[in-house]
């Protein structure tokens, strides 16, 4: 079973009390940007066996958006960090190196 | 003013826990900046309570301040004064970025009473609901098989259970079907 602690309210959320809300840091491309660019924004993700980072929604708790980070093999959670922010915190990255040296997603590492 | 209707006009089971539906309960939704002091100084002057902390839940008979989430608190108050709450608050709070509405009517709130009280509410939502994990004064929103709810501990054998008025009678028999006599578990208790 999935389970993070919530950044904002502090508990302990197990998978059901939360909804999936796919790939994390993704940059919008709107009007205005290349096809390619829009393209990218709309359709292409990442699906790695390993490391990822996603967005969850606490829907049966506090309702807030967050961000998290965990192995899509084992379930290992690496950590969970608020919304309001573009890249993933030292601490978190900190924490996929120790446990899983020489990641990689995207272009972080 | 008309009469205010329960959802289930005050129904009641006596199972493991004593579950009765409460109310009519007078709740004011409160969303706005929580470290504010204008905000702080209205809530608690309105309640004569302290303010709650993260997860918190203050609660003196009919009154009450519960955290919702970073940003929302529930105000309760008895059910006649709400409107006259809700306009206060929103004074108080003018020029502010906050909202204030009388949300009374809008969930059904339930009182479980007996011993084996951390037994039934376990057997519903996916808490731990140890002593030392969920201790009175403590309030935790999560669902309660398929619903959304939320549930504090008054103490170790009453709890106050609430969701949305429109699954009241799905909840009130989910909880009569969680104290069934024939269920018993025992593993809180003691």
């Amino acid at each position: 079973m999935l389970t993070f602690q919530c950044p904002y309210c502090g508990v302990q959320a197990d998978e059901t009390e939360l909804h999936a809300g796919g790939e994390a840091h993704l940059t919008r491309h709107g009007p205005g940007s290349s096809d390619k660019d829009f393209e990218a924004y709309l359709f292409m993700r990442q699906n790695p066996k390993g490391v990822h980072f996603e967005r969850w929604r606490h829907v049966n708790g506090c309702g807030k958006w967050f961000h998290a980070a965990r192995c899509t093999m084992t379930l290992e959670v690496f950590g969970a960090y608020p919304a309001q922010t573009t890249e993933p915190p030292k601490r978190i990255l900190d924490v996929i190196t120790s446990k899983r040296p020489g990641w990689t997603w995207r272009e972080l590492s | 003013m008309s009469d205010p209707v329960l959802p289930l006009g005050g129904a009641q089971y006596e199972g493991l826990v004593d579950v009765r539906e409460a109310g009519p309960q007078g709740m004011i939704a409160l969303r706005g900046d929580l470290a504010d002091e204008r905000l702080q100084e209205a809530v608690t002057q309105l309640t004569g309570l302290p303010m709650p902390g993260v997860r918190g839940a203050q609660v003196m008979g009919e009154s009450g301040v519960l955290w919702m989430s970073p940003d929302e608190l529930l105000v309760l108050v008895p059910y006649r004064q709400a409107p006259r709450a809700r306009a206060q608050l929103a004074e108080a709070l003018q020029g502010q970025h906050a909202l204030v509405e009388n949300v009374s009517d809008m969930r059904a709130m339930f009182r479980l009473r007996g011993t084996q009280l951390r037994d039934v509410l376990a057997k519903l939502a996916p808490v731990d609901f140890a002593r030392d994990a969920m201790p009175a004064g403590e309030l935790r929103r999560t669902r309660f098989a398929q619903v959304a709810a939320g549930v504090w501990l008054v103490d170790d054998t009453t709890a106050q259970v609430f969701c949305f008025r429109s699954v009241a009678d799905y909840m009130f028999k989910l909880l009569c079907a969680a104290a069934d006599p024939d269920a018993f578990v025992g593993f809180h208790a003691g």
